[in-house]
């Protein structure tokens, strides 16, 4: 029964690395290629553990893998920026297509998050 | 009691559909990619397909974490009924679940009733934005009915015109 939740703990430490990236005080976020509220709910518990863990300033969406997002991503974004935000934290959306980019300003969302290319 | 809308046969309707699923959260993105392949008959632009599919994730959520909460969700179904009438799309979304109190309240963009659960509070804002008509009936006990209208191929309906 032991091992059993060792492997399982060693697969999501798999996913994690994959999906979640620190360098220096910024978390780098890889998004997955669909965002809706079944996908949010583990991303946001992650994104939370390495807020509270790892200290991270700063976080990064990379949505370069994500063809399609509802307004789960927008609960996502603003979730993490008030945890952040409070410690002068910043957030950045990086390789947005045009989907993403317009969910992004369409919720008014370009007022709290820096979209880059 | 919301009346469960048959399809109307009337001679418009080009085409039509009904999907029943469980309501957990892993259906979502099922719901989703058929309502898009159902669409995919009328030619529609990846801009107006991606439309629809935020459209329908944001209603298939909706009627999952908010009309049936807590332990009843995979006790219980969803509905899509899908129909195209020339170049319009309609699309209901049915839930029997706990209904809306307050319809007027729960359209307001960034009103939520779950913001624990990082709800942002835009789903009926982000339908209306994507659609061209949104209408919700709901009935507290009873259940919530979305409906959508989006007109398909406007760009050719415009060269029509003229």
């Amino acid at each position: 029964m032991f091992s059993f939740f060792v492997i399982l703990f060693q697969g999501k430490g798999k996913v994690m690395e994959d999906e979640f990236k620190v360098i220096d005080n910024y978390l780098m976020i890889r998004m997955p290629d669909e965002i809706d509220h079944h996908r949010s709910v583990y991303i946001s518990k992650m994104a939370d553990q390495y807020i509270m863990n790892e200290k991270v300033g700063n976080i990064v969406f990379d949505f370069e893998r994500t063809t399609f997002m509802d307004s789960s991503g927008i609960g996502i974004i603003v979730g993490r920026y008030k945890k952040i935000s409070c410690f002068g934290g910043r957030v950045f959306a990086i390789n947005a297509d045009s989907q993403v980019r317009r969910i992004l300003l369409l919720s008014g969302l370009n007022k709290i998050v820096e979209i880059m290319d | 009691m919301i009346e469960i809308v048959n399809v109307r046969r009337d001679k418009q309707v080009m085409n039509e559909m009904q999907l029943e699923f469980r309501a957990v959260s892993d259906n979502e993105a099922f719901a989703r990619m058929a309502v898009a392949a159902f669409v995919a008959q009328l030619n529609p632009t990846l801009e107006e397909l991606s439309d629809i599919k935020t459209a329908v994730s944001e209603a298939v959520t909706n009627a999952i974490i908010h009309g049936y909460e807590g332990d009843h969700q995979g006790e219980n179904s969803v509905w899509i009924n899908c129909l195209i009438r020339k170049d319009v799309l309609e699309i209901e979304i049915r839930d029997t679940g706990v209904g809306i109190e307050n319809v007027e309240k729960a359209m307001e963009p960034l009103f939520t009733t779950k913001p624990e659960l990082d709800r942002s509070g835009m789903g009926f804002a982000f339908m209306e934005a994507f659609m061209d008509d949104l209408e919700v009936i709901s009935e507290v006990g009873q259940g919530t009915l979305v409906r959508m209208l989006k007109k398909l191929g406007t760009a050719s309906w415009i060269d029509q015109e003229e």
